[in-house]
């Protein structure tokens, strides 16, 4: 992917250029340290329409005043990027509305910069006390209901500041990062094969989409193409981690509203699903099978066939399933009309996944940017247009027939193996970068890697379906009851260790 | 209405009991070694992604707590003396509940919780695997309940953390501040290599380590993620139910 170099003065006029009225959106932004290599700092823009990505480089020299004009005004999903930038490599995006931190806590002092070169990973870093205000509404009447991070449920950490006027909620901020963990600048300097175990630790449940992205982005650089079995075997994968994923979600909505036996039978068919990820690879989660260059292991004709079984038997009970949800007025009336998500404030936000297609756009990586074996196989991409709860619930029980649909080609389409399972990775040109991306049950995960010498990560970014999406959740809820949040929140279904790495 | 009851009759009851569900072949469970032929060349310590391989002299030590289970040292062996077993049950007391025979204190601690076990979840950090496996626990084929565990919404409520993730800096307080509110007598699970080790994502200006160099862990149990079997394993391990 060829970059456009422009100066960091120049960037939204430029990215404005790029944009061409909307044909182009921005879907990823991030800053590198390049200064080891010619002096300077980059910004890299990459924008996606038209079955294609464009890329900026914004170029910092690093003797100059470390500023660049702000893209957030124009394109208010560089609002999130542009905060992590700041935070970590301490470069300014002049006039953007809202610098306050987002990645680093209080906890961290003013002025250290964990992503530039010059800080050493493991480096002593002492306590601080760093204001980090929270938005608020004040008024006569007005109260702030704050929640976690520790939730009362198995839930991940979030920290939200809900400001109320009785039950309704009048504004949401969310405080998040919590389960940072520094993923990034930890493989630097590690092998590829090495950092390939991190990245499909970044999430629990997109495990195998951010190893097919890496995976893809290692691939892209070294100029390699893995065995078509290989191909097979990853989109097989992949499609079993959404089925598990929005079987266990449609359950876990029930929980939102209350409905017990919904509840049941949703964790149920999810067991039933990762029991056949463990007999498949070893692991629940389906860890191991895809490495950079291929993958691990191939399954036999009898697999196949236990697959097909088990899959047949869970499309029967997954229909009554979703039956008993669609004749039941009492959810309706919760989920419909529930936190909805405009379609104008999710293209705003550069939305991904089940949320922007029930929020009516039409948009899936894996038809609009095909990768690995998506454009040889057939599947529609269900769109929904009332943005609610209902819509984000009925988009992901239309995916899982499709998904069933897909993997029956799959295993009926499998070539074999006679041409191996994977490729040695050669000798990466040192400072060349690749993208790779894939489409999780959220949304499209994207990474970026660039190698440098002895094919060392020299700088990885992870772009991960929930990092646009989580912002849509604070648009989604104002106006809603707040015991509604929950609900909302689990329509959403965004990871925060896929959003904090 | 109908449609629920008939779902509800029809699916029967699907609860199985501890140790029900068959561990297939493909699982990746406890690294094994065969010492015998080992040709000392001392790969697999080279390999491991979170170096829970450690080589003192002739003999080679695998630190369960840290194995992220990937088989790159099986895959990488020369001797090929290293496999995968299907144990899972890997989990191991430690701090108040270690001395199984005479410890005062151990006894003390089951005999108040023995009979019911009230548990809080804190995440420090964690890829959430390790808490959807937690979360598995409650479906209907684990039905942790039938053991006399739950989970609480409070650590007030609880007797014993079970903790995933490794301890970000992020999470720090919050972890400090719940392990606080805990009434004692109380005890602490680690879960999961991040929990148990603080290895997997190497060091970081983000990250503080294993659970234990912030608050005494009684239980660990290995595994990326460990399986819902594995954890109820540990937790009976605790109990002293097996």
């Amino acid at each position: 992917m060829e970059y456009q170099e422009i100066t960091a003065r120049d960037l939204a006029s430029q990215a404005k250029a790029v944009c061409s009225d909307g044909k182009f959106n921005l879907t990823a932004m991030f800053a590198n340290d390049e200064r080891s290599i010619n002096g300077c700092f980059a910004i890299y823009c990459i924008f996606a329409g038209e079955g294609i990505f464009k890329g900026l480089k914004a170029v910092l020299n690093s003797e100059e005043r470390l500023e660049f004009s702000s893209l957030t005004p124009c394109f208010p999903a560089a609002a999130w990027y542009e905060r992590e930038i700041h935070d970590l490599f301490g470069l300014v995006p002049i006039g953007h509305p809202d610098l306050r931190r987002l990645v680093l806590h209080e906890n961290w002092p003013l002025g250290l910069y964990p992503l530039r070169k010059d800080f050493a990973v493991d480096m002593h870093v002492p306590e601080a006390n760093t204001p980090y205000p929270m938005v608020s509404v004040h008024g006569a009447g007005v109260f702030e209901v704050p929640v976690g991070p520790i939730h009362a449920g198995i839930i991940e950490p979030g920290h939200f500041r809900f400001s109320q006027s009785g039950e309704q909620i009048i504004n949401l901020d969310a405080k998040l990062f919590f389960t940072h963990r520094g993923i990034e600048k930890g493989v630097e300097g590690l092998p590829i094969e090495l950092a390939a175990y991190r990245a499909e630790r970044i999430c629990g449940a997109c495990s195998v989409s951010h190893a097919i992205s890496y995976a893809q982005a290692i691939e892209t650089m070294a100029h390699i193409h893995i065995p078509p079995q290989a191909e097979y075997l990853r989109v097989l994968v992949a499609e079993l981690e959404r089925l598990y994923n929005h079987v266990g979600d449609i359950g876990n909505l029930c929980a939102g509203v209350g409905f017990a036996v919904g509840i049941s039978h949703g964790s149920r068919l999810k067991e039933l699903l990762m029991r056949l990820n463990e007999r498949l690879t070893g692991n629940r989660f389906l860890r191991g099978m895809v490495i950079p260059g291929g993958v691990s292991q191939d399954i036999s004709p009898d697999f196949s066939r236990e697959i097909q079984n088990t899959l047949d038997n869970l499309a029967d009970e997954f229909v009554e399933m979703m039956g008993l949800l669609h004749d039941n007025s009492a959810f309706l009336d919760r989920v419909n009309r529930t936190g909805i998500l405009s379609r104008h404030a999710a293209l705003d936000l550069g939305v991904v996944g089940v949320a922007a297609r029930a929020s009516g756009i039409d948009s899936d990586m894996r038809r609009d940017h095909a990768y690995s074996i998506y454009k040889k196989l057939k599947f529609t991409v269900p769109v929904q247009t009332s943005g609610d709860v209902a819509a984000r619930l009925w988009i992901r029980a239309d995916e899982v027939e499709q998904s069933l649909q897909m993997i029956r080609q799959i295993l009926e389409e499998m070539p074999g193996s006679q041409g191996g399972l994977k490729v040695d990775i050669p000798q990466i040109k040192p400072y060349s970068s690749g993208l790779g991306w894939s489409e999780s049950a959220r949304g499209s995960n994207l990474h970026w890697v660039m190698v440098g010498e002895n094919n060392g990560i020299y700088r990885y970014v992870v772009r991960s379906a929930s990092y646009p999406n989580w912002p849509a959740v604070t648009v989604a809820s104002p106006g809603n009851i707040i015991p509604d949040f929950p609900l909302i929140n689990k329509s959403f279904e965004l990871c925060y260790a896929c959003l904090d790495r | 209405m109908i449609n629920i009851l008939k779902k509800i009759i029809y699916t029967g009851i699907v609860t199985e009991k501890y140790d029900g569900g068959q561990v297939p072949a493909s699982f990746r469970g406890e690294v094994v070694v065969d010492n015998k032929v080992c040709s000392d060349c001392q790969v697999c310590a080279m390999v491991c992604p979170t170096k829970a391989i450690i080589i003192t002299g002739q003999e080679m030590i695998v630190n369960h707590n840290a194995c992220i289970f990937c088989g790159r040292c099986v895959q990488h062996c020369e001797a090929q003396q290293i496999r995968h077993s299907d144990n899972y049950k890997l989990a191991t007391l430690s701090g108040s509940l270690a001395d199984h025979t005479g410890n005062l204190l151990a006894e003390r601690i089951r005999d108040i919780l023995g009979r019911s076990l009230h548990i809080r979840h804190v995440d420090v950090g964690s890829c959430n695997a390790c808490d959807f496996e937690m979360g598995a626990l409650s479906n209907p084929i684990y039905d942790l309940q039938q053991y006399g565990i739950d989970f609480v919404p409070s650590p007030r409520h609880a007797d014993m953390l079970m903790v995933t993730g490794v301890v970000t800096r992020n999470l720090t307080q919050a972890l400090l501040m719940t392990y606080e509110a805990v009434p004692n007598p109380k005890i602490v699970m680690a879960v999961g290599a991040c929990a148990a080790s603080g290895q997997v994502f190497g060091s970081s200006y983000a990250v503080r380590g294993a659970v234990d160099e912030l608050v005494p862990v009684d239980i660990y149990v290995p595994g990326c993620p460990p399986r819902p079997q594995a954890l109820l394993y540990g937790l009976l391990l605790a109990m002293d139910k097996l």
